[in-house]
């Protein structure tokens, strides 16, 4: 029954990939005489970076504002063991299992062992955090040359990220985890909220503080093994942090900041995909330089005086307007280099 | 629901019943044999000097913490085994450090006083009036908009306030609610508390101003690991009791109002 399901599913979502998504794009390409975009790998690679764009800043959203956003880094890094350990087990055991199912597998338990000392502790610290995070990638490096290096082969993809390996099973199951990290996320929005703004009054009133900061781990180990693929495991935090710290600088509210932070993450990953295709550069990468780009050019127009930025809108002062796009330009080309 | 009619039936039973409580982190005493009961109705102040076990006390009567020794009721429950957030009002220490960078509107902050009523769902028409009412008791309706993070120490007091409103609650828990607020900022909120006790509201205040409560307050309740005092201001006022708690020269400067 459950296999047929998916079966059916898995049906449904190819004809969605290739009928579906894939003529939009091969359209848009015709139409605006892009080639790459009628590329389906290409097209795999922008469908799978604008998920990643919808859950990390989603999740991340909680986490910055928690002040606790070094723990998707520690993740990430306690991952990169995951993977090592699948990558292990096949080679020692001739089994074939999916190294991102070990990675959720390791990914999940060390955010929940975590949490579970923080609930005796008392807080995160700095210290913990980083013996854990250095801790996993150092397993990660033993299990990786225990076998003679023979698995090494492939795990830069997995410490830098790739587009070239993204397959139509890796889009499928980051389109779930968006429904799913997204369905959760609405569900439990308000004590999430809560628990983010004020954890002790949270506490105080009964509205399950330890759940919900249980979920907001698991959630972000979730995302983080999701979106390594793509951004690598070194970088993958940033699509948690950076594009929230943009959208905190202008959000009128909390809604309205994690709008921001998506739409500020989505140009970041459409326009990182693209430049690393076109300069055949790292996409990780990419994307992460073009989100700090995004947040500085934030940064910056929000700290111009009021007046002079409302005279950089008023196309009658040119003198005043043509700075400014300079000023717009110089950082944007930050994303080209 | 069992202790609404509980209330009902004996409508002088006390909110929180504290008996005979003992705590200690690891070796150190905090809190030693402490017995207090918070009628409905009473405003609360609880004074000591530092480390003298207040915010230890103040968690155990919500139930956050456990004594190791002797019980504590809150609503005719077991403290920590209390389950209708709705009930309570909480104001942690330093609300006004708190979250400085988050993006949350006033409004978001005083809906969250909704929350336990409402975990998921839209919220309702009475709901929507209760955050309104709440903000416009307090005077922030104009704020409602603002980030809570931009606005200064006392507008600050007025929204943790308002989420206690919003929320209904019988009992609001006040941890030093005043420090980094200025003196004006400080009477008018004082004054906000009064008026929302003469209500009806029970309220219970950390307060290291000694001079500011002792106005305000129907009761006070002197703590230094053990109980000193617990009773009229007026009479907290006269008697010697605040300088064998502290152990040093004090002297109150009783606000005029």
């Amino acid at each position: 029954m459950l296999g047929w399901l998916l079966g059916e599913l898995a049906g449904l979502f190819e004809w969605f990939l290739e009928d579906v998504y894939g003529a939009a794009m091969g359209l848009l390409a015709e139409v605006l005489g892009v080639p790459m975009l009628g590329y389906p790998y290409m097209q795999r690679a922008y469908l799978a970076a604008v998920c990643v764009a919808v859950i990390g800043p989603l999740v991340g959203t909680f986490l910055v504002h928690r002040e606790i956003s070094m723990i998707s880094d520690t993740l990430a890094h306690t991952a990169f063991a995951g993977v090592a350990v699948g990558l292990f087990l096949n080679a020692t055991f001739e089994l074939s299992l999916s190294p991102l199912l070990t990675a959720f597998v390791v990914a999940v338990v060390t955010a929940l062992l975590v949490e579970l000392l923080v609930e005796h502790a008392g807080a995160y610290t700095d210290t913990s955090l980083a013996i854990v995070l250095t801790g996993g990638f150092a397993v990660g490096s033993i299990l990786i040359t225990a076998t003679g290096g023979g698995i090494a082969v492939g795990i830069d993809a997995y410490l830098f990220g790739s587009l070239a390996t993204v397959s139509k099973g890796d889009v499928g199951r980051l389109v779930f985890m968006c429904f799913f990290v997204g369905g959760l996320v609405t569900l439990a929005y308000r004590p999430l909220l809560y628990v983010t703004f004020d954890a002790t009054a949270a506490r105080a009133v009964r509205l399950g503080v330890r759940r919900y900061k249980r979920l907001m781990v698991v959630l972000t180990a979730l995302v983080v093994v999701s979106a390594m693929q793509i951004m690598g495991v070194i970088l993958v935090a940033a699509m948690l942090v950076v594009p929230v710290a943009t959208a905190a600088l202008i959000a009128r509210s909390f809604k309205h900041s994690i709008l921001l932070a998506i739409l500020a993450a989505e140009f970041a990953a459409i326009a990182g995909v693209t430049l690393s295709y076109v300069y055949g550069i790292a996409a990780g990468g990419s994307i992460v330089v073009a989100a700090i780009a995004v947040y500085t050019v934030v940064l910056i127009v929000r700290k111009l005086p009021a007046d002079a930025s409302l005279r950089a809108l008023n196309p009658s002062n040119r003198r005043q307007a043509g700075r400014s796009r300079d000023v717009l330009e110089a950082d944007g080309g930050d994303e080209q280099q | 629901m069992t202790t609404e009619t509980a209330t009902e039936r004996h409508p002088a039973d006390p909110i929180i019943s504290v008996d005979e409580v003992s705590f200690r982190y690891g070796e150190r005493p905090v809190l030693e044999d402490v017995s207090i009961d918070v009628e409905p109705g009473t405003f609360l102040g609880l004074v000591g000097p530092n480390g003298s076990g207040k915010s230890t006390l103040l968690e155990l009567m919500l139930g956050l913490k456990r004594p190791d020794t002797g019980s504590v009721t809150l609503f005719g429950d077991r403290a920590h085994e209390f389950d209708d957030g709705k009930r309570i009002g909480y104001v942690a220490q330093n609300v006004t450090e708190t979250a400085r960078d988050m993006p949350v509107t006033v409004r978001e902050a005083v809906a969250m006083g909704r929350y336990p009523h409402r975990l998921v769902g839209r919220f309702s028409r009475a709901d929507c009036r209760a955050i309104d009412d709440a903000m416009d008791r307090v005077g922030i309706t104009d704020l409602a908009s603002r980030r809570v993070g931009r606005l200064s120490g006392g507008q600050r007091q007025r929204v943790f306030i308002a989420r206690a409103l919003a929320s209904e609650a019988d009992l609001l828990v006040l941890d030093e609610p005043t420090v980094g607020v200025d003196a004006e900022s400080r009477e008018e909120f004082y004054h906000l508390l009064h008026t929302l006790n003469a209500t009806g509201l029970t309220v219970i205040l950390i307060e290291h101003d000694i001079g500011v409560v002792t106005t305000y307050a129907t009761e006070i309740a002197c703590l230094n690991r053990r109980l000193y005092f617990d009773g009229d201001p007026d009479e907290f006022v006269s008697t010697d009791t605040l300088a064998a708690a502290y152990g040093t020269d004090q002297h109150v400067i009783h606000h005029d109002h």
